[in-house]
């Protein structure tokens, strides 16, 4: 291990949140923490994570949902202090990696597959 | 000139932190020092001028001359070192410093100073004009042929008569040595001698860089 995966895995191991297993495909909840003033408040975005980029530390999950008829994506650092807690609501089976084609498609035909039970 | 102390270190690679709001900062690692103080000048004496003449890095004893070795053990080192450089700093620096002292990142940076790297940019050999100075080259079709990547005229014809001084042409491109000015230091590992630099710094990974406050004005 170089110094720098040495100094990314102890940044991996200090962060407040521990990794979950989340997939391509998953529908998740993420909770993100809010500043409003001096006050704090938890904002859950859910979604299906349509595409993971791996890096350790500096991986991030991007979550698409369609909100009043209008797709929104939005890309979350998962090491981000922000990102107080990911939820995986369900699973689907999915056969590629990163599921760009679910952008162009709409209504019955963006629907994924389940998989069975989700061990949390 | 820059008369300001800086150390001698090797960058490791680029990598992320968070700040205060949960942002992003994209930061470079360099492992700043330890580095020892082989040699003082002073203005008052032989020298002439002040500066700091610092060291950095193992290098094998059977590897070293005589004369470089000696220089090494008058500073009271026992190993030799891989890169010697000079610093120029102001009078007083010079001044309270002593020969064999190890300076390390915490001696002489903290997070949020402002400061210069020097780095050695990668070399791309000998480049075209379109990698070398971004010329947008010939149409791919419409009867250009033997001519995608050239860089075209050069100059007029009888005035001036010549090629102007400078024009861009292809060339050695890189391997140079670069300045970035005024970068800001997010964090400091005295542990490790580590500094984590906001940005990009010239250099392969494992090259030497030298790092030292910035010439510029707060």
């Amino acid at each position: 291990m170089n110094l720098l995966q040495q100094i990314e895995a102890e940044m991996v191991a200090a962060r407040e949140r521990k990794t979950t297993d989340v997939r391509p495909g998953d529908v998740v909840k993420v909770h993100v923490r809010i500043k409003e003033g001096d006050k704090e408040r938890i904002q859950i975005f859910e979604g299906t994570v349509i595409r993971i980029k791996k890096g350790g530390f500096r991986t991030t999950l991007t979550v698409r949902k369609v909100s009043a008829g209008v797709g929104v994506e939005r890309i979350f650092p998962a090491s981000s202090p922000n990102v107080s807690k990911i939820e995986v609501v369900t699973r689907h089976k999915v056969r590629r990696a990163k599921l760009h084609f679910l952008r162009s498609l709409t209504g019955k035909a963006a629907r994924l597959k389940p998989v069975g039970q989700i061990r949390r | 000139m820059n008369s300001k102390i800086g150390l001698i270190g090797r960058k490791i690679g680029m990598t992320q932190l968070f700040d205060e709001n949960a942002e992003v900062i994209p930061v470079t690692v360099i492992q700043l020092g330890p580095c020892p103080v082989l040699r003082v000048k002073t203005a008052g004496s032989r020298d002439g001028y002040d500066a700091l003449q610092l060291g950095f890095g193992d290098k094998k004893a059977n590897r070293t001359n005589r004369p470089d070795m000696g220089q090494f053990k008058k500073a009271g080192l026992e190993n030799a070192l891989k890169v010697v450089r000079e610093f120029r700093v102001d009078a007083e620096t010079a001044a309270k410093t002593e020969q064999g002292t190890v300076l390390t990142v915490g001696d002489v940076f903290a997070a949020g100073d402002r400061i210069d790297v020097v780095g050695t940019s990668k070399g791309r050999g000998y480049a075209g004009v379109m990698k070398r100075h971004h010329h947008a080259g010939f149409e791919r079709s419409h009867g250009v042929h033997e001519f995608f990547r050239h860089g075209g005229s050069i100059g007029t014809r009888l005035t001036p008569g010549m090629t102007l001084k400078g024009m861009k042409m292809p060339g050695q491109m890189g391997n140079a040595r670069v300045t970035v000015q005024n970068m800001v230091v997010a964090k400091i590992d005295t542990e490790r001698n580590l500094a984590f630099i906001r940005g990009g710094v010239p250099g392969p990974n494992g090259g030497v860089v030298t790092v030292r406050k910035t010439v510029k004005k707060a």
